[in-house]
C-alpha cells in the first residue's frame, strides 16, 4: 500500500469530501491562496476559490459564530484553527451555541461543523501555541473529539466527521503532522467510537492518546526485547470513547496505564480510570497508572520544554513500574 | 405621532395591525401566567417592542431565517410560530416549539426560519452572518435577519460580525432594537456613540438607516429595501430602532432605581398600537368596528393559546438527554 504522511492523508480527505459536497467551506487564517500554515489546504484554493476557501480576518470568536450559523442553514464549514489555542478566544460560541443548539431545537437543526487545529508541544512554540485542551470540549456534551495518530487514521476519521451532521473536534498532534503511513487509495471511513489496539501484548495495557500513541509502541518494541509483551491501545476518538475495547484488554492483562501528553487532573486519564472503577473493578491487578505532561503552562526554551514531556525513559519506567506491581 | 405615507394594501395594513395585537395579548396573558406559576422560568416580554418585529418579519419569506434575542417572542409570533407553540414552550410542555427543551430564550421553529431565541447576547448577529454565508454559497435568494439590543452593540460579535457580513456582502439584515437599556444598564453610560447606525455605516461601510422603531410603517419600509438589497445580492443592512419596553427586564424582576417615571409615561403616551390603530382609522384604512373585531378575534387566539399550553402534558422524562447528537454510535 502507498505511504503518504499524515497532513497528506488528511488534506486528501478534504479533497475529497469538497470535490462532492459543495456545501463544505473553510474558513482560516491564510487557508486561501496560501494553503494553510500546516498545507492543510494546499492548492485547494486553485479549485474552489474565495467562497469555499475563505481567508478572515483574526477574530476567531466571530468566525465561529458565523460558521454555527451557516451549519444551521446547509452549509458544512470546516473551521482550520492553525494552532488550536486559538479555539479559546471562540469558547462561547462553542459551549453555548454549537454543542447545544441540536438539543435546544429538539433535533430539528443540524450541526455539521468541523473544528480542527494543531495541539501538542514541540518546537519551542511556547505556551500559546502548544495547548491540546481536548479534555475541556469532552467534557461538554455535544462535541465529537477526533484524536488521530496515524495517517490512515486522519483521514478515516475526516471523512467521518465531513459526512456527518454533529460538530467534531479534529485534533492533530504538531509531532504527527509528517508521520508517513499506508492509506489506501480506495474510499474508505473510519467510524468514531472505534478503539484501535495499535499492538497485541499480554502483560499490561497502554493506552496511548494522539503522539504518545507512536512513543509508546517505540518503547514496548524495545521492552519486548527483555520479555515484557505490552498491548497498546489508541482511542482515536475521545468522544465518543471506546470503552469496550479497553475493557476487553484489562480483562487479558489485569494492568492499565493511560499516557497522554496533556494534563492529569480531570483529564481522560482520570475518567478512563473512573469508568474502570465503575465497571471493571475486579479485572485490575495493580492500581491504575497514568503518565501526563507536567501539569504547567507550556515553557519556550527546550530545556524547560522537554522537561514536562513524557519521554521514551520515563514511559518505559512507567510500563515497567506497572508490569511490576 | 407621524407616519410614513404607505402603498400598502389595506390588507397588509390590518395585517401588521393584528401581529401587533397578537404578540401585546400573548406576552400580556404569559406575564399573567407566570405571575401565577404557570411558566416555570425566565419571561421577557416585548410589550412596547412591538412594531418592530412585525414590520421586519413582514417583508420576508418562511424561508427566510431569523436569529432573535432573549426577548424573542415577538418575533417568534412575527416570523409565524403559533402562539400556541410559545405558550406551550414557556409552560415547558411537550407541545411547545422547542418540545420542553428550550423556554422563553430558547424558542426555535427552524421549518418556517426560526433559528432561535438565545440567553447569551451577540451570538444572533454571528449567526445571522452565517445564514447570509450559505444562502451566497449555495446561491439561494434567502435572506437572514439578526435582531439584537442596544446592549450587544459594544460586544465584540457586533462588530465583527458587522465586519465579515460587509467585507463579504452577506445577504443580512441587522436589526438594532435600542430600547435604551441593556438590563438595567443605560446605553447612555455604555459608549460614547449612541448612534448605531453611524457605528455601521462609519466603521464598516455598510448601508444603515436609523427609525422610529414605535412606527410599524417605519420600519417596515427600511426593511423592506433592506431585504430587496439583500435579496438582489447587494449586501448586508443595518436598521437601528428606537424603542422602549414598557415592561420589567424579566417578570417579576424588581423595575425601580434606572428609570424614572416620567420616561414610561412619556413612552407609553407613544405605544405603537394605539398609535397605529388611531393612524388606520383617521386615514381611513380600518373603522373603529374593524379594529375592535380584530382584538377580539385575538383574545380567542390567545386565550385558546393559553388553555392549549396548561392542559398539553409535560415532555416525558426519559427524553430529557435525547437530541445532544443528530447521530447515536
Amino acid at each position: 500500500m502507498r505511504e503518504i504522511t499524515y497532513t497528506e492523508a488528511a488534506r486528501e480527505a478534504l479533497a475529497e469530501q469538497m470535490a462532492v459536497d459543495p456545501s463544505i467551506f473553510v474558513v482560516g487564517e491564510g487557508i486561501g491562496e496560501r494553503g494553510g500554515n500546516f498545507n492543510t489546504t494546499l492548492g485547494l484554493y486553485e479549485k474552489y476559490g474565495p467562497m469555499r476557501l475563505r481567508d478572515t480576518p483574526i477574530v476567531e470568536r466571530g468566525f465561529v459564530g458565523m460558521c454555527a450559523g451557516a451549519a444551521m442553514t446547509g452549509t458544512r464549514p470546516v473551521v482550520d484553527f492553525m494552532f488550536i489555542d486559538f479555539i479559546l478566544d471562540s469558547m462561547g460560541e462553542l459551549l453555548n451555541q454549537i454543542s447545544k443548539i441540536q438539543y435546544m431545537s429538539s433535533g430539528r437543526i443540524k450541526m455539521p461543523i468541523v473544528l480542527r487545529g494543531c495541539i501538542g508541544i514541540g518546537g519551542a512554540a511556547a505556551t500559546h501555541h502548544s495547548g491540546s485542551y481536548y479534555p475541556l470540549f469532552v467534557h461538554i456534551p455535544g462535541f465529537r473529539v477526533a484524536l488521530p495518530s496515524t495517517p490512515y487514521d486522519a483521514k478515516g476519521l475526516l471523512k467521518t466527521a465531513l459526512t456527518g451532521d454533529d460538530p467534531v473536534l479534529f485534533l492533530e498532534h504538531k509531532l504527527l503532522l509528517n508521520r508517513r503511513g499506508p492509506v489506501p487509495e480506495e474510499e474508505y471511513k473510519l467510524p468514531f467510537g472505534q478503539a484501535a489496539v495499535a499492538r497485541e501484548g499480554s502483560d499490561a495495557t497502554v493506552v496511548a492518546l494522539a503522539v504518545m500513541a507512536p512513543k509508546v509502541l517505540a518503547v514496548c518494541d524495545e521492552l519486548a526485547k527483555e520479555g515484557i509483551d505490552i498491548e497498546v491501545i489508541d482511542p482515536r476518538t475521545l468522544a465518543p470513547l471506546d470503552m469496550g475495547t479497553i475493557l476487553e484488554s484489562l480483562r487479558k492483562t489485569g494492568r492499565l496505564l493511560i499516557a497522554d501528553e496533556t494534563f492529569g487532573p480531570c483529564g481522560i486519564g482520570a475518567e478512563i480510570s473512573a469508568q474502570v472503577m465503575e465497571q471493571s473493578f475486579d479485572d485490575l491487578d495493580a492500581p491504575i497508572a497514568r503518565l501526563n505532561g507536567v501539569h504547567t503552562p507550556t515553557p519556550y526554551s527546550p530545556s524547560l520544554e522537554s522537561a514536562i514531556i513524557p519521554d521514551n525513559a520515563a514511559i518505559a519506567t512507567a510500563i515497567r513500574d506497572l508490569v511490576a506491581e | 405621532m407621524v407616519m410614513d405615507e404607505t402603498t400598502l394594501s389595506a390588507e397588509k395594513l390590518l395585517a401588521q395591525y393584528r401581529m401587533m395585537a397578537l404578540i401585546r395579548r400573548t406576552e400580556e396573558q404569559l406575564a399573567r401566567s407566570h405571575q401565577m406559576g404557570l411558566v416555570p422560568g425566565p419571561c421577557h416580554t416585548y410589550v412596547g417592542e412591538e412594531a418592530i418585529a412585525t414590520g421586519v418579519c413582514a417583508n420576508l419569506r418562511d424561508d427566510d431565517v431569523v436569529f432573535s434575542t432573549h426577548r424573542g417572542h415577538g418575533h417568534a409570533l412575527a416570523k409565524g410560530v403559533s402562539p400556541r407553540a410559545v405558550a406551550a414552550e414557556l409552560f415547558g410542555k411537550a407541545t411547545g416549539c422547542s418540545q420542553g427543551r428550550g423556554g422563553s430564550m430558547h424558542l426555535f421553529a427552524p421549518e418556517i426560519g426560526l433559528m432561535g431565541t438565545s440567553g447569551i447576547v451577540g451570538p444572533s448577529i454571528l449567526q445571522g452572518a452565517g445564514a447570509g454565508y450559505s444562502f451566497k454559497l449555495l446561491g439561494a435568494d434567502q435572506v437572514s435577519v439578526a435582531f439584537f439590543g442596544d446592549g450587544a452593540v459594544s460586544n465584540g460579535a457586533f462588530h465583527e460580525g458587522l465586519n465579515l457580513a460587509a467585507i463579504w456582502d452577506l445577504p443580512v439584515i441587522f436589526v438594532c432594537e435600542d430600547n435604551m437599556y441593556a438590563t438595567e444598564v443605560a446605553f447612555r453610560d455604555a459608549t460614547r456613540v449612541q448612534d448605531v447606525a453611524e457605528r455601521a455605516s462609519v466603521s464598516y461601510d455598510m448601508v444603515a438607516v436609523c427609525v422610529d422603531g414605535n412606527d410599524v410603517l417605519a420600519v417596515h419600509k427600511a426593511s423592506e429595501v433592506a431585504v430587496a438589497r439583500a435579496r438582489a445580492g447587494e449586501g448586508p443592512s443595518l436598521i437601528e430602532c428606537k424603542t422602549y419596553r414598557t415592561r420589567p427586564h424579566a417578570e417579576g424582576m424588581r423595575d425601580g432605581g434606572y428609570r424614572t417615571d416620567e420616561e414610561m409615561a412619556a413612552w407609553k403616551q407613544r405605544d405603537p398600537i394605539a398609535s397605529y390603530g388611531a393612524w388606520l382609522t383617521e386615514n381611513g384604512h380600518a373603522s373603529e368596528g374593524d379594529l375592535e373585531a380584530i382584538e377580539a378575534e385575538i383574545r380567542a387566539t390567545v386565550d385558546d393559546a393559553i388553555e392549549f399550553a396548561r392542559s398539553s402534558p409535560f415532555p416525558d422524562p426519559a427524553s430529557a438527554s435525547d437530541f445532544i447528537f443528530s447521530e447515536q454510535v
